[in-house]
């Protein structure tokens, strides 16, 4: 690793700078110094002793922030550990990430806060924030003491990994963190339509005889969250969205005033069923890839911003666990170390999606969502910095991944553009060249 | 281990993968090897020297039996592996129990297993044929099978017979296995049950659902009656089994309405009284042991087949073996 230690003065120089906020989108200079953003424009002048870093050729971006990823630590520490997956996320280019709390045991006390917060801050990578438990054990019954779980360094609630079926508990919930300006994520998801369910229901699971999870069971929660966060007034996180109806409703609700920030994944964007064809384990996630109808509308949702956020719900599984018959699988993939280049790929390139609102869904705007420092590159926010090459050609290898786990549907994809860089607290965490 | 290339492949997953030709070559197949059944020495040296595995993960009594009898009488040397009391219950997984499996170089290994696609996933990991002998709610391929040959046997023909399948859509391998394998030899197919328990998508199939069993029997040449589970009235997919019987079932009455003679097949254990009526079970309709029989020599072509047997040697075969 090279780079200055914390605080040491740091010239990004000469790369195209892109930062969404500002408005800024061209050629300059980035000082960071003191572990923060000391200065932005052209021909900076190169103080005593700073690291120079020649970005020509690249693009300099506001850290990327996966508001949404799965590091399994406490109890899943063979999937992947704090410390592994936070240095997977700086090589996938992310500055920050936030842990959701389905854990073993499950991250709903102070005292479990602060362990995934110390962890986080001893690997040495990317940031890692807590996110609390939203109910006692992710249970559904009683809240936990959400004022405590901030105190020590939550900076979201949700009960992901289950969705929070009881809706009066989902109002309570949106009630009570209004007192600490933090969103309730919900994983949306009516568990009674979804059954037995371990893929999307239509053609290609009657046909492979797999039991499914219709539109509706996400669909009918999505509209239940709307409605409680529009009755109260609470700001309702939607995580992973994947249905047309359900990016629908979120328009409508954005529409109307209610308070609702919502994702969009890597793999919804770019995959549907027909992925699942084989009974590939590595198709295997919650929700289920759904059809092109669906995909399309995700796809509308991202690029109108109705899907505001991009998160990969990286969710590592060990081999062992996915090489199963597909209904014995567990569900997800992992996603961190694929993400921007996949993004790059198939929406820069292919000019669906201009840089700056790439940008926008993959560092301003999850900042916002989660009031995170960062997502811009303002004179006295944190030196968190993400350094891309748009041009380098790769192909996906998951025996290549930093994460302890392999589990991708993206294997061999052939990708243009990466992270090449990943500067936290002005200190470099990861590099290509190592 | 390097295997002989046989006209179906090397594995038997499902009748989905196959064309009609491979199909009615299975079929063929079978017509020579029925009358080893009937002598009084019921054994030729077909697969003489071959060792099959029977791994059933799933309880089976007439599916093991029947692939256990077509071996036998082949000739074949075989084990038989159930759930329980194998080391599958004692947290095994899949893929040691196939390593396992291999590194004894086996020839064969037919399979029963709870989980949709549990056979290709075996067959893509080790170089011995296997043969999907029901998996979770995908394929049965040899069930289908002998329901081909059964109806074939008795309307000499599959192209332009209108049949329906009636029941637990939803769940079951075998109604997956017969619509394919139907379809492919020029059928057409209608599915009857309770919404509940037909899937959506099951049009995207080419099949024609029908809402009420006296819709699907007025339009139809065969009945092929699946087993309700009794385990669906549980889990709320039918509020009763008398319900079922009442809405749903296959009784002489209604077949009487019926514009033509209608064929019943029923790939068993029946319940009687359920899905269909004893009368009807017992009556001059039905081919239900003869499916049994079938069953026998249909297993015994695809033993043969996957061996690396033509289907022009069959006949052959039964004295000289492979050759």
């Amino acid at each position: 690793m090279t780079g200055g230690g914390e605080g040491g003065p740091v010239l990004l120089q000469g790369g195209r700078v892109v930062d969404p906020e500002q408005g800024i989108d061209g050629l300059c200079d980035v000082l960071l110094a003191g572990g923060r953003v000391a200065a932005v424009g052209t021909d900076l002048e190169v103080p005593e002793g700073a690291e120079l870093v020649d970005c020509r050729g690249l693009v300099v971006v506001p850290g990327l922030i996966d508001v949404h990823v799965h590091l399994r630590e406490p109890g899943g520490e063979h999937k992947e550990t704090i410390a592994s997956g936070a240095r997977a996320a700086a090589a996938g280019g992310f500055t920050a990430v936030c842990a959701m709390p389905n854990t073993d045991p499950v991250i709903d006390s102070p005292a479990t806060v602060g362990f995934v917060a110390a962890a986080g801050k001893a690997a040495g990578a990317s940031r890692v924030y807590p996110v609390g438990a939203l109910s006692l054990g992710q249970r559904g019954e009683q809240l936990t003491e959400i004022g405590e779980l901030v105190d020590a360094g939550a900076v979201a609630i949700t009960d992901d990994g289950r969705p929070v079926m009881d809706s009066g508990l989902m109002r309570r919930a949106l009630e009570y963190s209004q007192t600490f300006d933090i969103p309730v994520a919900d994983h949306p998801e009516d568990l009674g339509l979804s059954g037995k369910g371990a893929m999307n229901e239509g053609v290609v699971s009657a046909r492979l005889g797999i039991q499914g999870k219709p539109n509706a069971s996400e669909d009918a929660h999505i509209l239940r969250d709307l409605l409680v966060a529009e009755l109260t007034g609470g700001h309702i996180h939607l995580q992973h969205v994947s249905t047309r109806h359900g990016v629908r409703a979120i328009r409508d609700a954005k529409a109307r005033g209610v308070r609702v920030t919502a994702e969009a994944t890597p793999h919804h964007l770019l995959l549907t069923d027909e992925a699942v064809e084989g009974y590939r384990t590595e198709a295997k996630m919650n929700p289920p890839l759904r059809t092109e109808e669906d995909r399309l509308e995700v796809v509308a949702g991202f690029l109108d911003g109705t899907l505001d956020t991009l998160a990969t719900d990286h969710a590592p599984h060990h081999y062992d666990e996915k090489e199963q018959a597909f209904d014995d699988a567990p569900f997800g993939v992992v996603g961190l170390e694929t993400c921007v280049g996949l993004l790059l790929t198939h929406f820069v390139h292919e000019e669906r999606m201009d840089l700056s609102t790439l940008v926008d869904r993959m560092s301003r705007s999850p900042a916002r969502a989660f009031r995170l420092p960062g997502g811009d590159l303002k004179v006295g926010g944190p030196a968190d910095v993400t350094i891309l090459d748009l041009e380098a050609e790769w192909v996906v290898d998951s025996a290549a991944f930093l994460s302890k786990s392999r589990n991708t549907p993206f294997e061999g994809w052939e990708l243009r553009g990466r992270a090449v860089r990943t500067i936290v607290g002005g200190r470099t965490v990861w590099s290509l060249e190592g | 281990m390097s295997r002989i290339s046989s006209s179906l492949g090397k594995d038997l997953i499902g009748l989905e993968p196959l064309s009609a030709e491979q199909i009615r070559g299975i079929l063929d197949t079978a017509e020579p090897f029925k009358e080893i059944s009937e002598r009084r020495i019921k054994k030729v040296p077909v697969l003489r020297g071959k060792t099959i595995v029977n791994l059933f993960m799933e309880p089976s009594t007439r599916t093991r039996i029947s692939f256990e009898f077509a071996e036998k009488r082949l000739s074949a040397d075989t084990v038989n592996i159930s759930a329980s009391g194998s080391s599958v219950v004692k947290g095994e997984t899949l893929v040691d129990t196939a390593r396992n499996l291999e590194a004894m170089r086996i020839d064969m290994v037919v399979i029963r297993h709870g989980a949709s696609g549990a056979a290709r996933f075996l067959a893509e990991r080790i170089p011995s044929n296997v043969i999907n002998a029901g998996d979770g709610s995908h394929e049965h391929p040899t069930q289908a099978l002998l329901d081909l040959l059964t109806i074939r046997d008795h309307r000499k023909r599959i192209e332009g017979l209108r049949v329906c399948i009636v029941g637990d859509i939803l769940h079951s391998r075998v109604a997956r296995s017969n619509i394919f394998g139907l379809l492919k030899l020029g059928a057409q197919v209608g599915v009857c049950g309770p919404r509940t328990l037909v899937p959506a998508g099951i049009e995207a199939l080419g099949v024609e659902r029908f809402r009420r069993i006296e819709e699907a029997i007025e339009w139809a040449d065969v009945l092929n009656v699946l087993r309700l589970q009794l385990e669906r009235m549980r889990t709320g997919y039918v509020p009763s089994l008398r319900e079922y019987n009442r809405v749903f079932g296959v009784t002489t009455p209604r077949l009487e309405r019926a514009p033509r003679d209608i064929l019943v097949l029923h790939p068993g254990p029946m319940n009687r009284g359920v899905e269909i009526d004893s009368d009807v079970a017992d009556g001059p309709q039905s081919v239900i042991l003869q499916q049994v029989t079938n069953g026998v020599a249909v297993r015994m072509a695809v033993l043969y087949l996957l061996a690396g047997g033509a289907p022009e040697r069959a006949e052959a075969a039964k004295t000289g073996g492979l050759g």
